[in-house]
């Protein structure tokens, strides 16, 4: 089943979501909304739970407390109009092809349907010379391209990525922002984390910033990069380090 | 050092006279073992899978019992199989004691274990790596089963592998549920056994070396296609 023409699971509501693992709270209070085609970036640094609140949202964890709530599911199942592209792309043991006609049979796609999808992928990726060779000995870069080609036939109606360019050159940065635009303009929600500030800069409409496990700020990319609200996002906005203590903060 | 020398004359004079009580010797011994590794591996690598994959009560059970039977002596095995099949047992009716599928049946419950420990471990790291990515695409359970199986094939050649080594040279449970019996149940490492009381050393020592051939033959040609199969690219 491809969802491309299939009313919005959006927007997304999450409210008072905590997430507690071995007796730490790992994610604290977190209440927001995220409407359908945008591109919200989660920025903030390592540790801040911006791959956990992905996680939480795509549901591959459950909140200890609080609910997450797909606003125009009307009873159908969310999961099936998502994907997720994660910071280490998880491959199988097969031919670059054959990775996304796995993906496309898990998701229901007449077979008759999966040759047009997996090539126009492959071909928005860069990967079609690459489609009978083994996926596992592709470059990182050429592996999260096709991840995220995966992805991409997959129409999903909301995309997750955990810093998908973390350790990937610019060229295929490049190609990666590209599709994930060219994902943007047919209508997809985009989610995503990053650590690289450009990045965000380049791709962002709205911006959540985390720090230490609580959503610090969420607003308006343009008016974001300008001056955010909160002093700790813009410390991290100038470069400073962030500190798990919250230390004297360099006037601006 | 004669024993040797005897040995390797004996050997090889047996081989290239293709000594007809030999190949029968050799051809049950390949036909009982391999069978048991296909039956094994059947029951084996799927179950092994299902211990990496799901959690359920007492999977940690059943994991350790798993890697306990890995070790069991196959004199044992053969002692319990011996006892179900006897004529007395529970399934003395078939009368399959001291038949090449007695011998079998003991070779399959001796070497699954190994081969589900070795497969769980090779699935439990790959599973690792997948789950996350699975559960995204909304994989169901028999499905990610089968994929792990598959993706895992390279690895799993090695658990097969692994049982076939121990169905090969074991003596125990064939000598006891086959009986030895010239012609019918007499395998590779129960002449060697007998050959040896015998004091036939040479003899013994000669069957040893060919049987030491076969298996070193068996591994390189699984090697061989394991290695065409990683060049080339599976569809």
């Amino acid at each position: 089943m491809i969802n491309a023409d299939a009313p919005t699971i959006l927007p997304l509501k999450l409210k008072d979501i905590s997430l507690e693992i071995g007796g730490h709270r790992l994610l604290k209070d977190i209440s927001c909304r995220f409407e359908a085609s945008e591109i919200s970036i989660i920025i903030g640094p390592n540790g801040a739970g911006k791959s956990l609140l992905l996680r939480l949202c795509h549901g591959l964890l459950s909140p200890s407390a609080g609910n997450i709530c797909w606003l125009g599911a009307c009873g159908r199942d969310p999961a099936d109009f998502q994907a997720m592209v994660f910071q280490r792309p998880v491959l199988l043991r097969r031919s670059v092809s054959a990775n996304i006609d796995f993906a496309l049979s898990l998701r229901k796609v007449p077979k008759r349907r999966r040759c047009d999808l997996i090539e126009e992928a492959l071909r928005r990726a860069g990967l079609y010379r690459f489609a009978k060779t083994s996926a596992r000995v592709l470059s990182f870069g050429e592996q999260q391209r096709l991840a995220l080609a995966r992805s991409w036939a997959l129409r999903p109606q909301v995309l997750f990525l955990d810093e998908p360019t973390a350790s990937i050159d610019p060229a295929a940065t490049h190609v990666i922002e590209e599709v994930i635009m060219a994902m943007r303009e047919q209508g997809t929600k985009i989610i995503m984390s990053t650590h690289d500030l450009g990045q965000a800069r380049r791709l962002a409409d709205e911006v959540l910033f985390v720090h230490r496990g609580r959503l610090i700020e969420k607003s308006n990319a343009a008016a974001f990069f300008v001056e955010p609200r909160n002093d700790l996002a813009q410390a991290f906005l100038r470069g400073e380090l962030l500190w798990w203590q919250r230390r004297e903060l360099t006037p601006p | 050092m004669t024993d040797f020398g005897d040995a390797f004359s004996t050997a090889f004079a047996l081989v290239a006279n293709l000594d007809g009580d030999l190949s029968e010797v050799v051809a049950l011994s390949l036909k009982v073992s391999l069978s048991a590794v296909l039956i094994a591996s059947i029951i084996g690598l799927p179950v092994g899978a299902a211990l990496a994959l799901y959690r359920f009560p007492g999977r940690s059970v059943l994991v350790v019992l798993v890697n306990a039977f890995m070790g069991l002596p196959p004199v044992v095995i053969g002692l319990v199989v011996y006892l179900l099949l006897s004529r007395a047992g529970p399934f003395g009716v078939f009368g399959l004691l001291f038949t090449p599928t007695a011998m079998i049946i003991a070779q399959v419950l001796l070497i699954t274990p190994l081969i589900a420990a070795l497969a769980r471990q090779v699935m439990e790291t790959l599973w690792l790596e997948y789950e996350e990515q699975f559960r995204s695409l909304g994989s169901t359970p028999l499905r990610s089963l089968g994929a792990l199986l598959w993706d895992g094939r390279y690895s799993l050649i090695t658990a097969v592998l692994a049982g076939f080594g121990r169905a090969i040279a074991e003596v125990g449970a064939v000598m006891i549920v086959g009986g030895n019996i010239d012609h019918v149940t007499r395998v590779m490492t129960t002449s060697i056994a007998l050959e040896v009381s015998k004091g036939n050393l040479a003899l013994a020592l000669g069957l040893g070396i060919i049987l030491v051939v076969i298996s070193v033959l068996v591994n390189g040609l699984v090697f061989v296609l394991r290695g065409n199969q990683r060049q080339g690219v599976s569809p």
